[in-house]
């Protein structure tokens, strides 16, 4: 099974991003590349297998863990936010995004 | 001053933490030590950040500790950390031009819990793009002192990559610029780089140590473990680094903190050390072969046994990776939008303009690849096929070695098939870069602990690495097993020329 330009330009889409015409190119030669060596993956016979989340549920049953549902971080706002590209009076700014 | 200031460098964790407790060294004219040979080598492009003044201020406060009788374990040590742990103190760019110049609100629990040791931080190391690569050739970073991003170097041999991702870390221990580093694993990246720069690394069982603060790329791999010159160093470090984060991490293991060092001198009579045939195959280079049986024969002679085992599913590692680590890269990874931190584009029309445009321009090649591989692997109509059907296999994978793990104690093979590479060699061919991690991948896979030890040198005089492998909450006796190898050969206290 190969990958087509047009699957390129559907998946950079989905994961917003540009690629231009040569970087799309290149892209599928290395995809296509990457899944002859998945090939092999897909041929396994995994009939009754449950797939593997969390490494230990091999040995031990994981439960992910959970907490009371209350404030436990302090109001670290300007911390926060100094790394922002754009913020005002305590808002991230973004582009218009309703008419 | 008693130490002559002029072999500092060369002392380990260990006897530093001795001295500095003894006060015959202080802990400010220890991090002035470094911080000069770290200013004399930027060459060799290991380090992206210092800051002279806190890493002095975290000296001074370790000398007044020990002054006070109140110091760490280890206060007063100076060690490095990769740059995908978040630092207050420090920029913390994964090695991204998404986050060139970010500096985090907070502190990694990693660089937490060295820091209650005592240990002062002398800076950051530079990383794969994300941790993504496994030559240190992904970074998109300047190194201090270079204008550009340039890879990093290997101190044996310049024209050669240190491996990666931690390849940063591994530079900086094998070169004398830290005693010890950070580092992550998430498919090799403390094991491989410590294999080919000739240093000793370990990854805990997954969930040991805290993912909490480190930037992340597959979440369901990603671990922090320790780099340093021997085993003894590496189980001081690791003891500080793990322990529960119940708070922080909900994939934390509750298994409690551990004194690693404890079991160092375990003797081997009658350990039984499993040899995966699939790890001896074509695929390994004669020299690297040659450097891991020796070392092997020398295990016999201290009374260990060699039982020859099967890891079937070895070959399968390499797919099943490359399809989970991007498939969790591509949703960590979709957190960088230009909106709360990082990277923003200057000229957009629209919301979806911005996110393209600053996603482009802040993402590498590499990363831009795995992340297509990713969201293509989970798109609708090829779930199944791909990132359930790895996820399986993975769970075969897992049992493989519960198997195994019936015949032996702990399992040794080669931790790369070839010793280092030149740079640019494999830098265009990235499924190259990706069938090198063979020996790494199965362990990263079922959660495992492993490590990587020096086991002589290969062609061109470059180090040659023996990986552990222990089942899980084993690091005592992997460390121990490592501690007994460095007891009879000295390849870990062996220092590249010119430094």
């Amino acid at each position: 099974m190969s990958l087509t330009s047009a699957d390129i330009a559907r998946i950079a889409n989905l994961a917003r991003l540009e690629l231009r015409p040569e970087e799309s190119e290149r892209m599928l030669a290395q995809i296509n590349g990457f899944f002859d060596i998945v090939e092999k993956m897909r041929a396994v016979d995994t009939r009754g297998i449950e797939p593997l989340a969390h490494p230990m549920a091999t040995v031990s049953e994981v439960a992910l863990r959970l907490r009371e549902d209350t404030v436990s971080e302090p109001n670290n706002r300007e911390a926060n936010q100094q790394s922002a590209p754009a913020v005002e009076r305590g808002l991230f700014l973004v582009p218009k995004v309703i008419e | 001053m008693t130490q002559a200031s002029t072999d500092l460098h060369q002392l380990s964790v260990a006897e530093l933490a001795r001295q500095l407790r003894a006060r015959k060294l202080s802990a400010v004219e220890t991090a002035q030590h470094f911080l000069t040979r770290i200013r004399r080598h930027e060459a060799l492009g290991a380090f992206v950040d210092v800051n002279e003044e806190t890493t002095l201020a975290q000296a001074r406060a370790a000398d007044a500790a020990l002054a006070a009788g109140s110091a760490g374990l280890l206060a007063g040590v100076p060690i490095a950390h990769k740059d995908i742990f978040v630092t207050k103190d420090f920029v913390t760019t994964a090695g991204s031009r998404m986050l060139a110049g970010y500096r985090s609100p907070f502190d990694a629990t990693v660089v937490t819990r060295l820091a209650a040791q005592g240990a002062v931080t002398l800076g950051k190391l530079s990383c794969d793009e994300f941790a993504m690569g496994s030559a240190n050739e992904n970074v998109a970073v300047p190194a201090i002192g270079h204008s550009a991003p340039e890879p990093v170097r290997n101190p044996w041999d310049t024209s050669r990559i240190p491996g990666g991702s931690s390849g940063g870390s591994a530079a900086a221990v094998a070169a004398r610029l830290a005693p010890a580093a950070s580092g992550t694993d998430t498919g090799g990246s403390i094991r491989q780089p410590a294999s080919f720069c000739g240093i000793t690394g370990i990854k805990p069982t997954y969930g040991r140590a805290s993912r909490y603060g480190m930037v992340a790329y597959a979440s369901s791999l990603d671990q922090a473990g320790p780099m340093a010159r021997s085993a003894e160093d590496c189980a001081l470090l690791l003891s500080a680094m793990c322990g529960p984060d119940p708070d922080h991490d909900s994939t934390s293991l509750d298994a409690p903190t551990e004194d690693f060092t404890r079991s160092l001198n375990d003797k081997l009579d009658g350990l039984r050390i499993g040899i995966p045939k699939e790890f001896f195959g074509e695929g390994l280079a004669a020299d690297v072969r040659a450097a891991v049986d020796a070392a092997l024969k020398e295990y016999e002679k201290l009374g260990a046994r060699l039982v020859p085992i099967s890891l079937p599913r070895t070959e399968l590692s390499i797919p099943v990776y490359y399809i989970i680590a991007p498939a969790e890269a591509s949703s960590n990874l979709s957190r960088f939008d230009g909106v709360k931190f990082g990277h923003r584009t200057k000229d957009y029309t629209d919301l979806l303009d911005m996110y393209k445009k600053t996603r482009t321009e802040g993402f590498g090649d590499e990363v831009k690849r795995r992340i297509m591989i990713g969201t293509y692997v989970l798109s609708h109509g090829y779930y199944d096929a791909y990132y359930l059907q790895a996820q399986k296999i993975r769970r075969m994978i897992s049992d493989d070695f519960q198997q195994a793990f019936q015949q032996c104690d702990v399992i040794a093979g080669p931790a790369a098939p070839t010793v280092a590479w030149k740079i640019g060699e494999k830098a265009d061919d990235p499924v190259a870069n990706y069938l090198a991690d063979i020996f790494t991948l199965p362990a990263s896979l079922a959660g495992l602990p492993g490590m990587s030890v020096p086991a002589g040198f290969g062609a061109n005089d470059m180090p040659v690495g023996l990986q552990l492998i222990g089942n899980y909450l084993q690091e005592g006796k992997l460390l121990s097993v490592a501690h007994q190898l460095q007891q009879a050969t000295d390849f870990h206290l062996r220092t590249p020329g010119g430094f």
